[in-house]
C-alpha cells in the first residue's frame, strides 16, 4: 500500500469549514489528554468553562468585554495577514489607540459638547492612533526593504513603555494627579461622563449588555471585508501578497499598497484601544500587570489564523475565544491553573495550522507499487 | 577603574548578551538549514522556567544540579522546536504564522505561565546559581578582570559554541551539507543529502539552544523566574541573526552589543544619572537600536552581501521541485 500527497487543484469550499472546526475538537481531546496526565478531570473542566463562558447569567457580559477588543486585534491581524504583512504589531498599536483616544476623550468631554461628539473624536482619534504606530514598519517595509515582523513586534514593546511611563513615570496630561489614591497608586484620569461609551441592553438571557465596541467591531468587519473583496484596492494588494512580481508586472503601486494595508490594520488595532479605554476602562491603563498583560494583540493573531483571515469568521472566533479566554479568567485559582487556556488556544492553532494540509493536499491511499504512483502524480504537479 | 561606567557596561554587556548569544546561535542554526523559527521566545520561556524547576527539585551537588538543569531546560527547547518542526517540514505549514503560535503556545499567557504558576516557582529566589569561576584576585584585575574572568561558566562556553558552530558550518562536510539544504533544498536533495533529517536536526537544535538560553536567564542572569522574564529578548535574538549575517561570530559582537544596551538602564538607574525621562528611553533603547540595525542592514548596499539562506521559509516538498 502507497499514500500519494498530491496538491489538489481545487480546495473545496466546505473543507475551509470542516478542517478548522474539526482541529478545534481534536484540540480539545488532546488538552484533555494533558489535563488527565496532571490528574484534573478533562470534563468537568471544560463544563466550568462552557458555563462560566457562555450559560451562567451573567457571563456573556463578560465573555463580549474580552470579545470586543480580540474582534479588533484579530480583524487588524487579518487585514494584514491575508495579504502577506505579518504586522505582529497590533498589541502596541492598540496602546496607542487607548492613548490618542482617551486624550481626545479627556480633552472633549470637559467642554460639555454634545455626547455623540466627543466619543466621535476618541474613534477618529484611536484610529489615528494606531495609524500612526503602524506606518512606522509600514515605511520602513515600504522604503528600506525592513522586515516589518520584527519592526513591528519590537515597537509593541515601545508602546508599552511609553504607556508605562505617562501614568507611573511623569505627570502627564493622562494621569490623574488629584485625590488621595492618586498619591497612593498612579491611575489614569477618569473620563468625563459624556466621553464614556454607551451600550445596549438586549433581553436575552436575563439581560446582555452590548458595548458600543462591539458594534464598531462588526462595522470595522464589514468594511475589511469589503476592502478585500469588493475594491481594486483589495483586488490589487492580494496580487501583491501572492506574488510581488506580479504586482509589479501589473503596474501596482507597491508601496503604497503596503502604506494602505498597514494603515487600514493598525487604524483598526488602534480603534479597539479607543473602545479599551471608552467601553471599558474609562481610563488610560498604564500598569505593566494590567492591560499589557493580556496580551490581546498575540490572540487576534490567533483568531484571525483560526478564521483563515476571513472577517466575520474572525468576529465569530473572536466570540468564541473570547468566551473561553473569560472563563479561564474567572475560574483561575489553585484548581484550575493560569495559562490553561493560553495552552488550549495553543494547541487548537497548532491542529489548525497542520489541518491546513489537508485542505491544500489530498491524499490518496493505492495499492499499486511506489513507481507507478509517482508517475500517475506526476501530471498534477 | 573596574567600577568606571565604560568597564561596568562591557562587563555587564556580556553577561546580559549571553542569553541573547545562545538563542541567536540556537535561531542561525535552524536558518541556515531553512527552516525560520519565530518560536524563539516561547521557546527560551519553556527552558527558562524548567531550568529553574530543576533547580530547585534536584538535590544533587551543585555541579550536577547545574548541569541538570541545563540538559532540562535544553530538551524542553528541542521538544517545544519538535512541534514547530513537524508542522512545518512534514505538514508544510507557513513557517511564519507556526512559530508565532509557538510564542503564544509556550509564552507568558501560555504554558510557561501553567507550569511557573502550577509547580509554585514564582517569587522565591534560586536555590543554586552560576557564579564566577575564576578566584578574586583575577577578578580584580583592572579592565580584564570583570569583563574576562569575572564571568560564569555559561559565558565562557557560549565563546567555545560560537567557535564550534564556526567550525561546523565552513569546515566539516555535515556543516556543508547543512548551508546546501538552506540554500538549494533541490540541489542537496540530488546530492544525497536528506533534506528533511537536516531540517528536523537543526531546529531540534536550535530549540534546544533557545532553552539554554532561557535558563541562563533564571539561573545566572537575574535568578528567579518572573513571568514573561525574557521581556522580548527571542525577538532580539532573532533580529541579531539578520545582523550578523548568518554568521556565529558576528552574532557574538551584536549579543555584547545589545547587551550592553539591555544593562545601560540598571546602571545609569543606580549611579543616579538622569536625563530627561531616563526610565523611558533606557529601557527603550534595545528595542529601538534594534530597528535602527535592521533598517541599516536591510537597505541598500548591505542588502546585497546579506547572506541570508535562499530557501529560507520554503518547504520543500520533492514532487514540486
Amino acid at each position: 500500500m502507497h499514500v500519494a500527497v498530491e496538491r489538489r487543484l481545487r480546495q473545496p469550499r466546505w473543507l475551509a469549514v470542516v478542517v478548522p472546526l474539526g482541529s478545534i475538537a481534536f484540540a480539545f481531546f488532546v488538552a484533555a489528554l494533558v489535563l488527565l496526565a496532571t490528574g484534573i478531570d478533562p470534563l468537568s473542566t471544560y463544563r466550568q468553562l462552557f458555563d462560566a463562558g457562555f450559560i451562567q447569567s451573567g457571563s456573556l457580559d463578560q465573555t463580549l468585554i474580552t470579545t470586543t477588543p480580540l474582534a479588533f486585534m484579530g480583524l487588524a491581524a487579518a487585514a494584514a495577514f491575508r495579504v502577506k504583512l505579518y504586522n505582529i504589531g497590533a498589541e502596541g498599536q492598540m496602546y496607542m489607540g487607548a492613548i490618542f483616544g482617551s486624550a481626545a476623550g479627556l480633552y472633549l468631554g470637559g467642554r460639555g459638547g454634545a455626547a455623540p461628539l466627543p466619543i466621535a473624536a476618541m474613534v477618529v482619534a484611536g484610529c489615528a492612533g494606531g495609524c500612526v504606530w503602524a506606518l512606522i514598519p509600514g515605511v520602513l517595509k515600504a522604503f528600506f526593504r525592513t522586515n516589518e515582523i520584527l519592526t513591528s513586534l519590537l515597537l509593541n514593546y515601545v508602546a508599552g513603555l511609553i504607556l508605562t511611563y505617562l501614568i507611573f513615570e511623569s505627570e502627564s496630561y493622562w494621569r490623574e494627579t488629584k485625590g488621595f489614591n492618586a498619591t497612593v497608586f498612579p491611575t489614569g484620569k477618569p473620563l468625563p461622563p459624556s466621553s464614556v461609551w454607551p451600550g445596549w441592553t438586549l433581553h436575552a438571557q436575563g439581560g446582555v449588555t452590548v458595548p458600543l465596541g462591539a458594534f464598531l467591531a462588526v462595522l470595522a468587519g464589514v468594511v475589511v471585508w469589503g476592502l478585500h473583496k469588493r475594491t481594486r484596492f483589495g483586488f490589487e494588494s492580494q496580487v501583491l501578497g501572492d506574488s510581488e512580481r506580479a504586482a509589479r508586472y501589473a503596474g501596482v503601486r507597491i508601496r503604497r499598497k503596503i502604506l494602505a494595508v498597514m494603515a487600514l490594520s493598525g487604524a483598526v488595532a488602534g480603534l479597539g484601544g479607543a473602545s479599551q479605554v471608552g467601553d471599558f476602562a474609562h481610563a488610560l491603563d498604564g500598569d505593566p500587570n494590567g492591560l499589557q498583560k493580556i496580551g490581546y494583540g498575540y490572540t487576534g493573531i490567533v483568531v484571525a489564523a483560526l478564521a483563515r483571515y476571513n472577517p466575520f469568521a474572525t468576529l465569530l472566533i473572536a466570540f468564541l475565544i473570547g468566551g473561553l479566554q473569560n472563563a479561564g479568567s474567572t475560574l483561575q485559582g489553585p484548581s484550575f491553573p493560569a495559562g490553561l487556556v493560553g495552552v488550549l488556544q495553543g494547541i487548537i492553532l497548532f491542529s489548525a495550522l497542520g489541518g491546513e494540509i489537508l485542505v491544500r493536499y489530498r491524499f490518496r491511499i493505492s495499492r499499486r507499487s511506489k513507481g507507478e504512483a509517482a508517475s500517475a502524480a506526476e501530471p498534477a504537479s | 577603574m573596574n567600577n568606571s561606567l565604560l568597564v561596568v557596561l562591557i562587563a555587564s554587556g556580556v553577561a546580559y548578551g549571553t542569553p541573547l548569544l545562545y538563542a541567536a546561535l540556537g535561531e542561525l542554526l535552524a536558518e541556515r538549514s531553512g527552516v525560520l523559527n519565530l518560536g524563539v521566545e516561547g521557546m527560551m520561556l519553556g527552558g527558562a522556567v524548567m531550568g529553574f524547576w530543576a533547580v530547585e527539585r534536584v538535590h544533587a551537588g551543585t555541579a550536577i544540579t547545574l548541569a541538570a538543569a541545563l540538559g532540562i531546560a535544553a530538551l524542553v527547547g528541542a521538544l517545544l522546536a519538535s512541534i514547530h518542526a513537524f508542522l512545518v517540514i512534514t505538514l508544510r505549514a507557513s513557517q511564519i504564522v507556526c512559530g508565532l503560535t509557538l510564542t503564544i503556545f509556550a509564552g507568558a499567557v501560555g504554558l510557561s505561565s501553567y507550569l511557573g504558576n502550577g509547580l509554585n516557582l514564582a517569587d522565591i529566589p534560586a536555590r543554586k546559581t552560576f557564579n564566577p569561576v575564576f578566584p578574586g584576585g583575577m577578578q580584580r584585575l583592572p579592565v580584564v578582570g570583570p569583563i574576562v574572568f569575572g564571568q560564569n561558566i555559561l559565558v565562557y562556553l557560549s565563546w567555545l559554541c560560537v567557535i564550534a558552530i564556526w567550525l561546523y558550518l565552513s569546515r566539516t562536510r555535515p556543516g556543508l551539507n547543512v548551508r546546501a539544504v538552506g540554500e538549494s533544498p533541490a540541489a542537496a536533495d540530488t546530492m544525497g543529502i536528506n533534506v528533511t533529517a537536516y531540517r528536523y536536526a537543526h531546529t531540534l537544535a536550535g530549540g534546544a539552544f533557545a532553552g539554554i538560553a532561557g535558563a541562563t536567564i533564571t539561573l545566572a542572569l537575574t535568578p528567579q523566574w518572573v513571568n514573561g522574564i525574557t521581556g522580548g529578548a527571542g525577538w532580539i535574538a532573532i533580529a541579531l541573526v539578520i545582523f550578523s549575517f548568518w554568521r556565529p561570530e558576528l552574532c557574538l559582537v551584536g549579543a555584547y552589543f545589545f547587551g550592553a544596551l539591555q544593562a545601560l538602564a540598571p546602571q545609569l538607574q543606580a549611579r543616579n544619572i538622569s536625563l530627561g525621562p531616563t526610565v523611558l528611553w533606557t529601557n527603550a533603547l534595545p528595542y529601538v537600536m534594534t530597528i535602527l540595525v535592521l533598517v541599516v542592514v536591510s537597505s541598500g548596499t548591505a542588502r546585497r552581501r546579506l547572506g541570508a539562506p535562499a530557501a529560507l521559509g520554503n518547504p520543500y516538498v520533492r514532487e514540486e521541485h
